[in-house]
């Protein structure tokens, strides 16, 4: 099961020179770059939130991350709640979440529940969305539902060497391309693709220009009349909400738990909740 | 017609929804969209559930959830 990294414990110490240069993100950068912390990374200086389907290998990426053993079982709703670790690269050091399997960001359970919030309001430097190759079609409107909140986002394309058996190839230039972010093709249970999904994060926590957000496109303009007067309303209410379009949209589609956030008036606090601050505490 | 009336041989395509809020809600994020290839699978011994094959994994519906996807039958 523990698929060793390549050159693992070859880890930079931490006198290692602050290689946050150009360097630190190229696809060449050497694996032997990660060291993997385990639990309680203490202090962090980028947090990674890892997102997807049920069953498409989140946990196993995360382990292979970090260096932990959560608990990684072939059945839906194994992760109920956040999982956290930690990882440096490249000299910074790295908080990553493994969050429950969700299809959407739109459904209402507990643990889509749990995805959706820390996407939305806990805003992570860098959402790694991990997706099966061989169920690309089911996965994707996942992905484009993280790309209309962020554009801070990293496609995991996982178990392209089950996609292979079946004589699936994807094309990952051309789904980068139409994505507009980093798309790494990855078998995390053999470690193939580690390196250079690192690379990929850690170009993506650093980056001054991340893509924009996709837009939240419809054609109606009396939907879009709606939803803009709602945003501002939303805005008014909480202050530097982010995604107030988002929120907006999600009333007027009668989202129960949106609605409930408004009402009792804890979107605020969701906005600025503890999941995935990047405050961190004392090392 | 329905999904829960289509013939167990056949394939088919997902046209309409009937159904609101988070039912609906739900049966598009499991892939259920009008355009979807969609045909039963497995079918549980008393005929409810019904396993359906749609975008490369299996979506198991009630016979009441069923009757709520419009599809139209691919030809033979």
């Amino acid at each position: 099961m523990a698929a060793p990294l390549p050159s693992p414990g070859v880890g930079p110490p931490d006198d290692a020179p602050p290689a946050a240069g150009p360097c630190g993100s190229c696809a060449q950068a050497s694996p032997g770059r990660l060291q993997r912390l385990g639990l309680a990374p203490g202090r962090h200086d980028h947090v990674v939130a890892l997102a997807g389907n049920p069953n498409t290998g989140k946990s196993t990426v995360f382990n292979a991350l970090t260096g932990l053993r959560q608990h990684v079982g072939n059945w839906s709703g194994k992760t109920v709640s956040r999982a956290e670790g930690g990882f440096t690269y490249g000299g910074a050091k790295y908080r990553i979440v493994d969050l429950p399997g969700t299809y959407s960001l739109l459904s209402t359970s507990t643990d889509e529940d749990v995805a959706r919030d820390a996407l939305l309001f806990g805003r992570p430097d860098v959402t790694v969305v991990v997706v099966d190759a061989t169920r690309l079609e089911r996965n994707l409107p996942l992905v484009l539902q993280v790309r209309q909140i962020t554009g801070r986002v990293v496609v995991a394309l996982n178990l392209v060497d089950e996609a292979r058996r079946h004589g699936i190839t994807v094309d990952t230039r051309h789904l980068s391309r139409e994505l507009g972010v980093p798309v790494v093709a990855t078998a995390a249970r053999r470690g193939d693709g580690l390196p250079e999904l690192l690379a990929a994060i850690a170009g993506t926590a650093t980056t001054d220009d991340p893509p924009e957000p996709l837009a939240l496109v419809h054609h109606d303009p009396q939907l879009e009349e709606a939803v803009a007067a709602l945003a501002a309303r939303v805005e008014a209410r909480f202050p530097g909400v982010p995604n107030a379009r988002w929120v907006a949209l999600r009333l007027l589609e009668g989202d129960p738990g949106i609605e409930e956030a408004v009402r009792a008036g804890t979107l605020g606090e969701l906005a600025g909740a503890p999941p995935l601050e990047a405050a961190g505490g004392a090392a | 017609m329905t999904l829960d009336e289509m013939p167990r041989d056949r394939r088919g395509v997902v046209t309409a929804l009937d159904t609101r809020g988070a039912e609906r809600r739900r049966l598009m994020d499991l892939g259920l969209l009008p355009g979807a290839a969609i045909a039963p699978e497995l079918t549980s011994p008393l005929g409810d559930p019904v396993a359906y094959e749609v975008r490369g994994t299996l979506v198991v519906l009630r016979a009441q959830q069923a009757r709520t996807v419009h599809v139209e039958l691919e030809e033979h």
